[in-house]
C-alpha cells in the first residue's frame, strides 16, 4: 500500500537546491510514438495496417509481416506482471539518486512484452493497467498500474515524478477575473495543492468576483499584470522559489476577422495572450526550472490555455485565432527549452467558452467549471497536451486527419 | 539435408592475455597482443597470415577493416562477428569452413576489449535501439536488471533457489584459484554468496561478472599445417548456432540451443554422457543453469537438481567453467565470448596447467550473447575434441 505523502517542512532558503537531472533521453523516431500519446493521456502501440500484429518495442517494419504501414492506435491495457526487480544499482545519475528502482516484464492481453515502471502496490503475478506517461526527460514510458485505485496510488514516488499532482504544491493562477479562476481553485484544493496565488491586474478596478476569491482560505490576491514586466519581476522575486505550477489564464479576445478589425484590439490580443506568455516565462520560468527536483513541493507544470483555433483560425475570431496561434508557436519553443529541467510544459485547448464573448455561439461551450476539471486532470495524469470539450477534440482530431481540408470546412468551403 | 563435417580442420593455438580491472590501452593493444601471442605459438609472421576474425565493442571509430591497416595485416578473409557471448563458437564455424574450402589458409580468431573508467556506461547507453527506447528509461539496471527479470521468472516457474544458483559460483571461485590469470583471488563460501549486497533482486553481487579489459585469441588451420608446424590441436566435431529463438516465449526461460541440441550432438556423433568438460557462457548463474537444461544434461527446469547432484569443480563428476569462468576471471567484453573456447581448446590439448581437468577428451563450449531488449538473442554451441582422441 502506498504511504501518503507528508506535507513538506518549510524550506531553509540558506540550502543548496538538488540540480535537476533526467531520466535517459535518447529515443528512436518511431518510439517517439509514445511520447505522443503519452502526452495527451493515451495508450497507443504500433498496430500493423496488414496484419494487425501489435508491436513494442516500436519498430520500422512488422515483426510478423514485414509490413512497414504500421499505425499508432489505442490499445488494450490490460497485462500481467510476470517478472519484477528492484535495482540496488545503476550508472545512471538520475535513477542513482532514486535507488533502489522497481520494474518488470509485463506481458500485454494485446501481445507483445514490455518492460515498464512498476506502481508500488503492484508485484509479479499481478494484473495490471498499463499506461503511458512522460518522465522526467518528457519522453512516453510504460506504467504498470493497479487495475483497481488503491488508497493514495498518486502518492507513490513514481507517480509524483511522473505526474504534476497538485497535493502539497502551490500554485500560481494569474489572472484572477478570469471566469475559470474561481472554480480552478476549488479544483486545485479539492486535489490537495497547498496556497494558490492569484494574480489581479489594475487593483484599482472593482469587480464582482472579488470578494469570493479574498474570503478563501490558503487563497492570496497578488498583483499581476502579464502586460507589464515590471510587475511581473517583482511578483517573482516574491513568490517565484514557491510557484510549483504556473496556470495562465489571463486572456484577451475580441470577435471579428482582419479586414474590419481593430488593430488596437489586435495588439491588447498579441500583448496579452503572445507576450504576455512570454513575460511570464521569462519571469518564472527560470526559478521553475531550477526547482524541479525540490522534494515533494517542487516545481511541475506551467499551464497555458489555449483556444483550439490555435490550430486552425475560426475567422468569426481571426485575430483572437493568430494570437493562440503565436501563443501555441512560443509554447512549443518553451517547452524544448523547460525539456532540459524537467518542467512540464502543458497546453490545454478548448473550444468556444460560456462567456460573453461567445455569446452568440450555439452550443456545446465549454463552462468555466469544466474547463478548471480538465486542467487539474490533467495535472493530475501529468499531460502536456489537453482536449477540453467536445469541440476541440473534435477539431484536433479533424486537423490531425487533414490540416488542409479543416481549414477549407472552417473557413466556409464544408457543406 | 545432413551437414557436412569439419574435417579435415582445427583449432589451435589458445592464448589469453590477462585481464586488468582498469587500463588505459586500447582495444587495437590488447588485439595485437593477443594476435602476436597465437602467431608466436604458431610460429608465423604476421605477413603469413591471410584469415583474420574479429569480435570487439570498443574499436571505435575503427571496425576490423582498420584494423588490417593498423595491425600489418594482408588478408584474404576478414570477418566481424558483433555477438558478443556467442562469439567465438561463430567465429571458428564460419573460418573452418573457409578453411576447409581453401578460400583461406589460416584465420586468427581474436577477441579483445578495453574497460576504462566509465567506458562500461557509454558502451551500454549505446548498445541498441531497443534498450534505449524500451529498457534503459526503466530504471537504467543494464544487463544486471534483464537477468534479474530472467532469475526472478526461472525461480518462480522452476522453485530455484538462491543456493542453487550459489553453487555454480563458489565453484567457479574454487577453479578460478587455480588459475593465476583470475581477477577474484579470494575463495568464495556460499554464505558469502547469500549474505553479498544486492544489485538488482534477486541478483547479488557474485551473480555479476566484473567488467575488464583483456583479449583472447585462437587459429583455425588446416590439420595437416598443423601438425607442419608440431602444434597440439582440437577438432570441431559440431556446431550449432542460432538467433532470436522461440520469440513468442513472453520470457525467456530457455535459449537457442533447446532448438538445436540434438542436430550438435548428432553432428559430433555423441551424446551429452560423452562430454568431458562444459564450459558455458557465465555471465549470470542463471544463464548457466539454463545450458545445463537446454543442451541436454537435465531436463527443463531441473537444472537446480543438477547442480544440487553434481560437482561443477576441476576434480568433480561435472567440471564446468575451469578456469573460473567470467563470474571469476572477469568479462573482458567480447573476449567473455572467448574464454570458455580458449579454456576448451587448452583442456582437450592437455595444455591447461593447473586447471587442467584428468583425461579430458571431448569438451562442450556454448555461447550467450546480446541483449538486445529483454533477453539474449545469440545462441551457439560447440563439441570439440582433442587430437588424438
Amino acid at each position: 500500500m502506498t504511504s501518503p505523502l507528508k506535507p513538506p517542512k518549510k524550506k531553509d532558503p540558506q540550502k543548496r537546491s538538488i540540480v535537476p537531472t533526467l531520466p535517459p533521453l535518447g529515443r528512436s523516431r518511431a518510439a517517439l510514438g509514445l511520447t505522443v500519446a503519452a502526452a495527451e493521456g493515451r495508450f497507443a502501440l504500433q498496430h500493423c495496417a496488414e496484419c494487425g500484429t501489435v508491436q513494442y518495442p516500436p519498430r520500422d517494419a512488422c515483426t510478423h509481416c514485414l509490413s512497414v504501414e504500421l499505425d499508432w492506435r489505442d490499445t488494450p491495457t490490460g497485462g500481467t506482471v510476470i517478472a519484477e526487480t528492484r535495482i540496488h544499482a545503476s550508472p545512471d545519475p538520475y535513477f542513482r539518486e532514486r535507488l533502489p528502482w522497481r520494474m518488470g516484464t509485463v506481458k500485454l492481453d494485446a501481445g507483445p512484452v514490455a518492460l515498464a515502471h512498476l506502481h508500488g502496490d503492484v508485484g509479479r503475478g499481478d494484473r495490471v493497467r498499463l499506461s503511458l506517461h512522460l518522465d522526467k526527460a518528457a519522453q512516453g514510458v510504460i506504467v504498470a498500474l493497479p487495475t483497481e485505485r488503491t488508497d493514495v496510488m498518486e502518492d507513490d514516488p513514481l507517480m509524483r515524478s511522473l505526474t504534476a499532482h497538485p497535493r502539497h504544491r502551490r500554485i500560481l493562477i494569474t489572472d484572477a477575473r478570469a471566469p475559470v479562476t474561481l472554480p480552478l481553485i476549488h479544483a486545485l484544493q479539492k486535489a490537495g495543492a497547498s496556497h494558490v496565488f492569484v494574480g489581479e491586474a489594475e487593483a484599482w478596478r472593482r469587480w464582482p468576483g472579488r470578494a469570493a476569491i479574498a474570503a478563501l482560505e490558503n487563497v492570496s490576491i497578488m498583483p499581476l499584470d502579464v502586460t507589464d514586466a515590471d510587475s511581473l519581476q517583482s511578483l517573482a522575486g516574491e513568490i517565484g522559489g514557491k510557484t510549483d505550477i504556473l496556470i495562465n489564464t489571463a486572456r484577451f479576445i475580441r470577435p471579428g476577422g482582419v479586414l474590419g478589425g481593430d488593430t488596437v484590439f489586435a495588439r491588447d490580443e498579441m500583448d496579452v495572450n503572445v507576450l504576455g506568455l512570454m513575460r511570464l516565462a521569462q519571469s518564472f520560468g527560470p526559478g521553475m526550472a531550477a526547482r524541479t527536483a525540490d522534494g515533494t513541493n517542487s516545481a511541475a507544470a506551467f499551464v497555458n490555455i489555449l483556444s483550439a483555433h490555435a490550430l486552425s483560425p475560426d475567422p468569426g475570431y481571426g485575430v483572437f485565432a493568430a494570437s493562440q496561434a503565436a501563443a501555441r508557436s512560443l509554447s512549443q519553443t518553451l517547452r524544448a527549452e523547460f525539456s532540459h529541467s524537467g518542467l512540464r510544459m502543458m497546453n490545454v485547448y478548448v473550444g468556444p467558452t460560456d462567456d460573453e464573448w461567445h455569446q452568440p455561439l450555439p452550443p456545446p461551450k465549454v463552462t468555466p467549471a469544466a474547463l478548471a476539471r480538465s486542467i487539474v486532470d490533467g495535472l493530475i495524469e501529468g499531460l502536456e497536451e489537453v482536449y477540453c470539450g467536445d469541440v476541440a477534440r473534435d477539431l484536433a482530431e479533424r486537423w490531425r486527419r487533414d490540416p488542409g481540408v479543416l481549414e477549407r470546412e472552417l473557413t466556409g468551403g464544408g457543406a | 539435408m545432413k551437414r557436412q563435417s569439419y574435417d579435415g580442420v582445427v583449432l589451435t593455438a589458445p592464448v589469453t592475455v590477462p585481464y586488468v580491472r582498469y587500463s588505459q590501452e586500447t582495444a587495437h593493444w590488447w588485439i595485437a597482443r593477443a594476435l602476436r601471442g597465437a602467431l608466436d605459438k604458431a610460429g608465423m609472421s604476421p605477413r603469413e597470415l591471410d584469415g583474420f576474425s574479429v569480435s570487439s565493442f570498443t574499436l571505435f571509430p575503427d571496425t576490423p577493416v582498420g584494423l588490417t591497416q593498423h595491425l600489418g595485416l594482408t588478408l584474404r578473409y576478414l570477418d566481424t562477428i558483433p555477438m558478443g557471448g556467442a562469439s567465438s563458437v561463430v567465429a571458428a564455424r564460419r573460418a573452418a569452413r573457409a578453411v576447409q574450402a581453401g578460400d583461406v589458409d589460416v584465420v586468427a580468431c581474436v577477441a579483445g576489449d578495453a574497460n576504462r573508467i566509465d567506458s562500461f556506461r557509454r558502451l551500454l547507453s549505446s548498445f541498441s535501439r531497443f534498450s534505449m527506447d524500451a529498457a534503459y528509461p526503466y530504471g537504467y539496471g543494464g544487463p544486471n536488471a534483464n537477468f534479474a527479470l530472467l532469475t526472478d521468472a526461472y525461480m518462480a516457474e522452476y522453485g530455484a533457489t538462491r543456493e542453487d544458483f550459489g553453487r555454480i559460483a563458489v565453484a567457479q571461485r574454487d577453479n578460478a584459484l587455480r588459475n593465476p590469470d583470475a581477477l577474484m583471488k579470494k575463495p568464495l563460501t556460499m554464505e558469502q554468496y547469500l549474505s553479498a549486497r544486492p544489485v538488482s533482486d534477486p541478483i547479488a553481487l557474485f551473480d555479476c561478472v566484473m567488467p575488464c579489459a583483456g583479449a583472447e585469441a585462437f587459429l583455425v588451420m588446416r590439420e595437416n599445417e598443423a601438425e607442419r608446424r608440431g602444434l597440439p590441436f582440437a577438432r570441431l566435431d559440431g556446431t550449432i548456432e542460432r538467433h532470436n529463438a522461440f520469440p513468442d516465449d513472453p520470457i525467456q526461460l530457455r535459449g537457442g540451443w533447446a532448438m538445436d541440441a540434438d542436430e550438435l550432438y548428432e553432428m559430433s556423433g555423441c551424446a551429452p554422457g560423452d562430454i568431458d568438460l562444459m564450459q558455458t557462457y557465465d555471465d549470470y548463474p542463471v544463464i548457466s543453469m539454463m545450458q545445463f537444461e537446454d543442451l541436454g544434461f537435465c531436463a527443463k527446469g531441473e537444472g537446480p537438481a543438477f547442480v544440487r547432484g553434481h560437482d561443477l569443480t576441476i576434480e568433480g563428476d561435472f567440471p564446468h567453467n575451469t578456469s573460473g569462468g567470467q563470474l571469476s576471471v572477469g568479462q573482458a567484453g567480447a573476449a567473455g565470448g572467448y574464454l570458455g573456447m580458449v579454456e576448451a581448446i587448452r583442456q582437450v590439448t592437455d595444455e591447461a596447467g593447473p586447471t587442467q581437468v584428468k583425461d579430458a577428451a571431448r569438451a562442450l563450449v556454448s555461447g550467450f550473447g546480446m541483449i538486445n531488449y529483454d533477453r539474449g538473442v545469440c545462441s551457439a554451441a560447440a563439441i570439440i575434441s582433442g587430437g588424438n582422441a
